[in-house]
């Protein structure tokens, strides 16, 4: 890694012109976020984000992202496996199709969801006779996002699956080792990098969801009225605590990248 | 090789995207000013969209070469729009306290009142709870749908639950009327407080459930021009005209065919 990244600046170079553009869209994102800065009213900063409403928000958000950050993981893993080891017929498909929540407007998939855990919803009666009421509740908000989230998680493995290669898996399991014992010994050390980056961008896709919980999810504080969720809402009655708490949501996701960032270094 | 062209054709797609879009919004302008086409933009509550369109369509009828935009949104969010120099020559909105913001910015001239609306509960095709009455709201096993507080429609459910004594323990607030209609005729929630003309626009999707306790919140919608810095007179005049066809007897009509009633 170390050694690819000297030789590119070293013997290569970069073309100056490309620094122009790549310092435009530096700006295009930070700029944003700078002027969103400018509005806090810091005076007030610390009372607006530690309001009832507020930290009933932030607290439901880091729950309900950390369970469908563990639920993107559950399925999510065997998802990649089998796309980047496996042939069956269709695989390009099942490839494509795992995709389209990140295509898809959030509200659609908010939308698709309404008609499949719903109430009146394909698996949502089935769901209803079984005592297990999905809609307006917590898990509903952590359905909304493991849908959105997931696609983000298998990408991101099957991508370092595809590029670590089966080299090594061939050698542990010609050696002997059975393919479970392959997969936790040789294939998921090799491509954790891969595997922990996939889950950041799982929680933070999580963290950011909006679209898919306000349609299918509803909005009630502390059951499922999370900080996006809570951040439109503030901006009808009082601009100051939206701008505050979209601060607030801004650290939270900064702090959960340089953690990973952080993780991943020695690597 | 084989990379280098998929790389090139997708800058030159970029580009060609870009350009489209500079192309498309200069040609608009082009056009208006080639045809001798005015454009009047109004901006409306989200509950004014159907006959708002019906409005506009008259009023392009009697004023030839105008074009009337019309941009539907909360309440809250016409506000922040126009506060925010949204090119609005038109401004209806869905209460009061909102509009109060924009003239206590002094963004808007005179705003008049031209219609009321009252609170309705909407409920599923065949009413699956059997919901008769405001205080069947309250049963727990009725899963009801209310606007949020802050938003108009949820202040005037909070007026209507404290003049009738009771305690509504909803199972959701929405942002908006609209969301609060889409629970109900998704059938997710057996019941919703929305406005009469949300039931009437809404046709079969929903029944609605009239009860008396609505007269202790009413909403009055006031609609008020924009005066444009420039001194543009024509726009003003025409931005003027606009509100005097909605407060006129044929206004009204249709306002009250949408199920407003007079303020």
């Amino acid at each position: 890694m170390t050694r690819t990244e000297q030789r590119t600046e070293t013997a290569v170079g970069l073309p100056r012109w490309a620094f122009v553009p790549a310092a435009v869209g530096g700006l295009f994102v930070v700029l944003p976020l700078v002027a969103m800065a400018t509005r806090v009213d810091w005076s007030s900063y610390w009372s607006l984000v530690t309001s009832e409403s507020a930290r009933a928000a932030l607290v439901l958000s880091l729950q309900t992202s950390a369970a469908s950050t563990a639920a993107c993981l559950v399925l999510g893993v065997p998802m990649a496996l089998v796309l980047a080891r496996s042939r069956f017929p269709g695989i390009d498909l099942a490839r494509s199709l795992v995709m389209v929540p990140l295509v898809l407007p959030p509200v659609v998939g908010g939308i698709a969801l309404l008609y499949t855990f719903g109430r009146r919803g394909l698996l949502g009666e089935t769901l209803q006779v079984a005592g297990v009421q999905i809609a307006f509740s917590t898990a509903a908000v952590v359905l909304a996002q493991t849908f959105v989230a997931l696609p983000f998680l298998v990408t991101s493995l099957e991508g370092a699956l595809r590029t670590a290669g089966a080299r090594y898996e061939v050698v542990a399991a010609s050696l002997g080792a059975r393919p479970t014992t392959v997969l936790r010994r040789v294939t998921l050390p090799l491509v954790w990098p891969g595997l922990l980056s996939g889950a950041v961008l799982s929680f933070a896709r999580a963290l950011g969801e909006f679209g898919a919980t306000i349609t299918f999810a509803g909005s009630l504080q502390g059951v499922t009225r999370t900080l996006p969720l809570e951040i439109y809402l503030q901006r009808e009655t009082d601009p100051d605590a939206a701008v505050a708490l979209s601060l607030l949501l801004v650290v939270v996701a900064v702090l959960v990248i340089a953690a990973t960032r952080r993780g991943r270094s020695p690597l | 090789m084989g990379k280098h062209v998929a790389a090139a054709g997708l800058a030159a797609l970029a580009v060609a995207a870009l350009a489209g879009c500079g192309t498309q919004a200069g040609g608009a302008e082009g056009g208006d000013a080639s045809e001798g086409t005015t454009t009047l933009t109004v901006f409306a509550a989200a509950s004014l969209k159907g006959s708002f369109e019906d409005l506009a369509g008259q009023f392009e009828a009697a004023h030839d070469g105008v074009d009337v935009q019309l941009s539907f949104a909360g309440s809250s969010d016409l506000v922040a729009q126009v506060q925010q120099g949204a090119p609005a020559d038109v401004v209806a909105s869905a209460d009061t306290a909102t509009m109060d913001k924009l003239v206590a910015d002094d963004l808007v001239a005179a705003p008049q009142d031209f219609a009321t609306n009252t609170l309705e509960i909407a409920v599923p095709p065949g009413n699956p709870a059997g919901v008769e009455t405001l205080a069947d709201l309250a049963d727990p096993d009725v899963a009801l749908v209310l606007c949020a507080p802050a938003v108009p429609c949820g202040a005037a459910s909070a007026e209507v639950e404290e003049a009738a004594g009771l305690d509504l323990r909803p199972v959701s607030e929405e942002q908006s009327v609209t969301d609060v209609l889409g629970k109900v005729i998704a059938g997710e929630a057996d019941a919703g407080l929305v406005y009469v003309t949300d039931v009437a626009a809404a046709g079969d999707d929903v029944e609605g459930v009239e009860f008396p306790e609505s007269a202790d919140a009413v909403n009055t919608y006031p609609i008020a021009t924009v005066p444009h810095e420039a001194a543009d007179a024509t726009q003003d005049d025409l931005a003027r005209e606009f509100v005097d066809l909605v407060l006129s007897d044929d206004g009204q009509q249709t306002l009250a065919g949408f199920g407003f009633a007079a303020p």
